[in-house]
């Protein structure tokens, strides 16, 4: 799994490689969809690659959010952008996509038979939790940074509202993240 | 890639060639589009596209399509429009479905974004950005229970308790690599589920040792 070469630039060649791999690996891993591979997608970018901070990548994922599509290739397509331009981008999204469009057309003619196979069911449920834990440190990564950022009072007013306002009222996320775009534009341009 | 698929969607030429590919595109886009909320909450979408308007598969192929997609790791929306462009015009089909549906936004993304750093020295922008992430935790904290209501629900409170703590030692703890974990837990359950079903079955069932030694 380990790749050489910790964030430190290799030739061109090595980051297209890197590109390629880094999103390969993340969706491959990704049982289940776009969500799960959120957290995949974070190890590689940030803490592998170290292509971008955890708070960009915070950036990244608000932007994906408010977006429409699928949130995996608005992702790769993105970082792949940033590292190694209109080359990169393009590997990232065939990273993201290529191995499992291809699977997906390989076993339409005999798959039928797997779907409803134990193995599969087991294999899917088994990385649920992984990807739970996942994304809870995530999440208490960015709850964390936000509090030494801006301190409790903005901390809670936004975490509880947004939670609220989401979960209760059932307000799309995407206007809740404009909402706390401009939130933080008004009260958080002094830190 | 381009190179390798070509041939086989070459066989496929006829008079409504253009308009099969136009459909598609257009259809795929539109889901692309207007889909919010990353893959599984496209999917009612991409079924009035292919099941209802463009007619390219009826109800039940949908359905096995959508259950097949879900047993290949990877984002789903992208699986679909794979599979269901390889049906309507072979390999250059499903690169058409495919395109359409990412490219528009993740244009838009790296627009959006490029935006936004542009100005990234400007206090409000800072204070944007800031006001964010405390939205991104909740959100990730939110799928995170999600994830674990699902297992629960699958496997219940005991063996979802066991599993998030063991993947919380092996991530946290020792630190291993999420992959390795992933692989870990997948092989697990790969050998656990054999051993149930041999164990279940004997060795009365002959096509069922076929599939798992394709798996």
């Amino acid at each position: 799994m380990e790749t050489p070469g910790h964030a430190e630039k290799g030739t061109a060649a090595m980051i297209y490689l890197h590109i390629f791999w880094a999103f390969f690996v993340a969706n491959l891993l990704g049982y289940g969809g776009g969500p799960s591979t959120i957290p995949l997608i974070q190890n590689e970018v940030v803490q592998h690659y170290g292509w971008m901070t955890n708070k960009e990548f915070g950036d990244l994922l608000a932007m994906a959010n408010v977006l429409p599509g699928p949130i995996a290739t608005k992702m790769g397509g993105y970082v792949g952008y940033e590292v190694g331009g209109v080359l990169g981008a393009v590997l990232a999204l065939l990273a993201t996509i290529g191995p499992s469009a291809i699977a997906v057309i390989l076993l339409f003619t005999f798959a039928n038979r797997f779907k409803d196979a134990l193995q599969i069911q087991w294999m899917t449920r088994s990385v649920q939790p992984v990807i739970a834990v996942l994304l809870a440190v995530l999440a208490y990564q960015f709850l964390l940074s936000a509090f030494e950022e801006m301190g409790w009072i903005h901390l809670i007013l936004l975490g509880a509202g947004s939670y609220f306002a989401m979960e209760r009222m059932k307000i799309h996320p995407a206007i809740v993240i404009v909402a706390s775009l401009f939130y933080g534009g008004f009260f958080l341009s002094h830190i | 890639m381009t190179a390798a698929l070509w041939p086989l969607a070459a066989s496929s030429k006829g008079g409504l060639s253009m308009r099969a590919y136009l459909d598609l595109c257009i259809g795929f886009a539109r889901t692309g589009v207007t889909g919010y909320g990353g893959g599984p909450s496209i999917i009612p979408l991409i079924e009035y596209e292919a099941v209802k308007k463009y007619k390219w598969m009826n109800a039940d192929e949908f359905g096995d399509t959508l259950a097949l997609a879900n047993t290949l790791p990877g984002p789903i929306a992208t699986k679909m429009a794979a599979y269901i462009g390889f049906k309507v015009k072979g390999s250059i089909g499903a690169l058409v479905a495919i395109v359409a549906h990412i490219l528009p936004s993740s244009i838009a993304m790296m627009v959006l974004l490029g935006f936004l750093y542009s100005f990234r020295n400007s206090p409000v922008v800072k204070g944007m950005v800031a006001g964010v992430s405390p939205v991104i935790g909740v959100m990730l904290a939110v799928l995170a229970f999600q994830f674990l209501a699902k297992s629960r629900k699958t496997m219940g409170t005991k063996w979802m308790g066991v599993f998030a703590v063991l993947a919380f030692l092996l991530l946290q703890i020792i630190s291993l690599h999420p992959g390795i974990v992933i692989g870990l837990f997948l092989s697990g359950a790969f050998i656990l589920s054999t051993y149930k079903i041999k164990k279940a079955d004997g060795w009365k069932r002959p096509v069922m040792q076929k599939r798992e030694r394709q798996l």
